[in-house]
């Protein structure tokens, strides 16, 4: 048996993280992979593709109404989906209250106690809350938990920002423990020359694109069935490129620690490619009215 | 041994220093000083009020405890939520000493200890429901409470938690007054910065209750006495000379204090102030706010003592003045005879103090009093205006020691060879098990009280028995030649 790989997925909100993740994991299914997805994001969206479920109980959700952490069994959180793809969510507070970060905490905890990992499964995959806010949602990179992280992106600039961020998070990881990048998933949204784009991104951060996955609606036909698209409609030709993402990751040897690049740098960047303008200096800090006179 | 010279207590500072890093020891050299009675304001020689140095074993405490511990929790009527994890409140229950007259658990609370207890689920849910059935519960199991104040622990501002929101709730649903404070303990460098925030929650929700109410009949007498917190005792000792040269004392802070009577303060005519440290910032804002003036006042000797109510008496008219005469000349001959009694015992011995808000330079005049001298003096959690009237107080070239370490404040007794060491309890043992008199200061080790002219006798009495205790003539083993042991302290 081979060893147990653990991966987590990171990207700004909205990128499709949980999307990606659930086809990509349903992918390796498909190839007799065993898998566990755990959901680290208090909405707990993370397993409904895989489950057709509208949210799955998550740990923190049935520990506060049992008591404690301590009183709930493997069995109650844990559920199995489509083909056998074990699914689990961490739960947390609704906006604005408490502390989510330590709910992942928390229920990373439980998972790792109650033996959650067990020996015959091939991957584990944490769907991560958008932003490393605090150092709860970093949890799933520390303390030898998740070894490979993929980012997801589009060629969006507030996109590429986030994947260069999460890059700095990792180096810090990356120094302490063995967590490394393990490439960028370009979950498109059909900007000019994205696919070059984040190619060249990749390059600079020192990993590579592992997937250019294009921008198809078939995906949320399938997410309106709370389905993957490889169980909805599989031959689809997007079913196709989440099997050829699944088969890249099985395949990725190519584990970096990143080398973020500075603002400056990034910004260049996106002007090379046109998504940013040059900046005039002129006009930096003028308010409309100021212009109008000047 | 002599007093020291300016010259060999800075050599001593210098030694002292010697052991630690560069780093350490430029930081910590700027607390040590040498007393300068030249010096009119102590930032010249001291610096205070900094985050201490990790590993140094500082003394210090939390800001929650600065507000629950101290400023809060004598409120007797009042029920003070310890608002988080449980320890918080557990370990710092009853521990004070802060007296108090009731029925615990009827109409007073003080010794209780009521806490929100938060587990994991409180954390990452949030507690905000939880208070609320907290106070809702209180109010069913106590319902003879006249208020409830909330000292937020730690994860409290780490979750962010709206306690101020649910205040205002109960608050409409009770009609009682509810407190949030957010004293929690990782912000400041001491306990000084809860006493400044519990402070300003006093101001924010209490103190103006009852401005534009005029039903409180008032005297032209009226005062209160801020910063007493009735430890062992303490301020009924005070309260009772205040009243007896004419005085009316409307309001105690906070020990044995009620919450009626802090509404009531703004009616005063002045504010007595005891501990300035810990309520300073409230007297200045009766000042700014209702023109009461204040002043500080000492109880700890009968100099200090007569000193004060003279000075207390300048603030009224002639029967007051007559008053504190009075007061004064009828306790003589009880004070004389403790002086009589005790001076000869205590002649010349020398003390090392290491306290917390007044009393590093407020006791030192009841030493005086006993023939004593105080040699070397600190505090925990002092700002710089608390060192300007110290340097006052101490002898010239005597040690002072800010936020002492536990290494600098063993070889300084060491060197020094104090009579007595009055500190806390977490140094009493450290100082007795090297052969050294040892007098808590801040609990008065379960006696009391030392305010006031009854508080006086007791306070040489227990000086006494302390330094003279027959235990220390049998410190070392009989089977120990004086060559083969090296004694830190013989005493006489």
């Amino acid at each position: 048996m081979a060893k147990l790989r653990q991966c987590a997925i990171y990207g700004k909100g909205g990128i499709g993280k949980s999307t990606t993740t659930q086809n990509l994991v349903a992918g390796l299914a498909e190839l007799g992979k065993k898998v566990m997805i755990v959901g680290c994001d208090p909405k707990a969206d993370s397993t409904r593709l895989i489950l057709h479920a509208k949210a799955q109980n998550s740990i923190m959700q049935m520990a506060a109404d049992a008591g404690s952490v301590e009183d709930l069994e493997l069995e109650d959180v844990l559920k199995v989906g489509y083909r056998d793809i074990k699914c689990v969510e961490s739960g947390g507070p609704e906006p604005g209250v408490g502390c989510a970060g330590r709910g992942v905490i928390t229920a990373i905890n439980f998972l790792e106690e109650e033996g959650a990992y067990d020996e015959n499964l091939d991957f584990v995959f944490y769907d991560v809350l958008g932003d490393v806010v605090c150092g709860g949602f970093a949890m799933p990179i520390r303390e030898n938990k998740a070894q490979e992280i993929y980012i997801v992106c589009s060629g969006e600039m507030m996109a590429m920002y986030a994947a260069n961020n999460i890059a700095k998070g990792i180096v810090k990881y990356a120094n302490s423990g063995g967590v490394r990048l393990a490439g960028l998933i370009c979950n498109s949204r059909n900007t000019a020359r994205e696919d070059e784009l984040i190619m060249e991104l990749a390059r600079r951060l020192g990993t590579h694109m592992i997937h250019f996955v294009p921008r198809d609606n078939v995906v949320q036909r399938a997410e309106i069935r709370r389905m993957t698209v490889i169980e909805y409609e599989p031959a689809a030709k997007q079913a196709q490129e989440y099997r050829d993402l699944a088969n890249k990751i099985i395949n990725n040897t190519q584990l970096v620690i990143p080398t973020p690049i500075t603002m400056d740098e990034l910004e260049d960047l996106l002007m090379e490619f046109g998504v940013m303008e040059e900046v005039d200096e002129s006009i930096v800090g003028q308010t409309a009215a100021a212009e109008a006179t000047a | 041994m002599a007093a020291m010279t300016r010259e060999e207590t800075e050599a001593l500072i210098q030694e002292v220093l010697e052991v630690y890093p560069e780093k350490a020891k430029k930081d910590r050299a700027k607390h040590l000083a040498v007393n300068d009675h030249s010096l009119e304001k102590a930032n010249k020689c001291i610096t205070s009020n900094r985050k201490s140095l990790p590993g140094v074993m500082t003394i210090r405490g939390c800001a929650y405890a600065g507000s629950k511990g101290v400023v809060w929790g004598p409120i007797k009527d009042m029920i003070h939520i310890s608002h988080g994890p449980v320890g918080c409140g557990q370990y710092s229950r009853a521990g004070r000493r802060n007296y108090y007259v009731g029925t615990t658990g009827v109409n007073t609370f003080g010794t209780m200890n009521f806490t929100s207890d938060f587990t994991e689920k409180d954390i990452v849910f949030g507690g905000d429901k939880k208070l609320a059935k907290c106070i809702d519960e209180i109010e069913t199991l106590f319902p003879l409470n006249k208020g409830i104040s909330i000292q937020s622990e730690c994860p409290i501002g780490l979750i962010g938690d709206d306690i101020e929101a649910v205040s205002k709730v109960k608050n409409k649903e009770y009609g009682k007054t509810i407190v949030p404070v957010r004293c929690e303990g990782f912000r400041g460098v001491s306990q000084s910065l809860g006493h400044h925030i519990a402070n300003d929650a006093i101001r924010d929700w209490v103190l103006e209750k009852r401005d534009g109410d005029d039903s409180f009949p008032t005297t032209p007498y009226d005062v209160a006495v801020i910063g007493d917190y009735n430890i062992g005792g303490d301020a009924w000792a005070s309260r009772t000379l205040l009243e007896e040269m004419g005085l009316r004392v409307v309001a105690q802070w906070s020990g044995d204090g009620t919450i009626a009577e802090i509404e009531k303060t703004p009616k005063v005519k002045l504010n007595l102030i005891h501990c300035y440290r810990s309520m300073n910032y409230i007297a200045r804002h009766m000042e700014e706010k209702y023109s009461i003036p204040w002043i500080e006042y000492n109880f700890f000797g009968p100099t200090k003592i007569a000193e004060s109510l003279r000075r207390i008496a300048e603030h009224f008219d002639d029967t007051i003045k007559e008053g504190a005469e009075r007061v004064i000349a009828r306790y003589k001959a009880e004070y004389d005879a403790v002086i009589a009694k005790y001076r000869p015992r205590l002649e010349g011995k020398k003390v090392m103090l290491y306290i917390g808000g007044l009393r590093p330079r407020h006791v030192i005049g009841a030493y005086e009093d006993l023939g004593m001298e105080v040699v070397g003096t600190g505090y925990e959690f002092a700002h710089n205006d608390d060192y300007d009237r110290t340097i006052k107080e101490m002898g010239n070239a005597t040690l002072l020691y800010d936020d002492v370490t536990g290494y600098e404040f063993e070889e300084f007794v060491k060197k020094v060879q104090p009579d007595l060491v009055g500190s806390g309890i977490k140094e009493k043992y450290i100082f007795q098990k090297m052969g050294v008199p040892f007098r808590q200061m801040h609990s008065w080790d379960y006696s009391g009280p030392y305010h006031g002219y009854d508080g006086f006798a007791i306070f040489a009495r227990d000086m006494d028995m302390t330094i003279n205790n027959p235990c220390w003539k049998s410190f070392k083993a009989p089977w120990k030649t004086e060559a083969a042991s090296e004694p830190v302290k013989a005493v006489a």
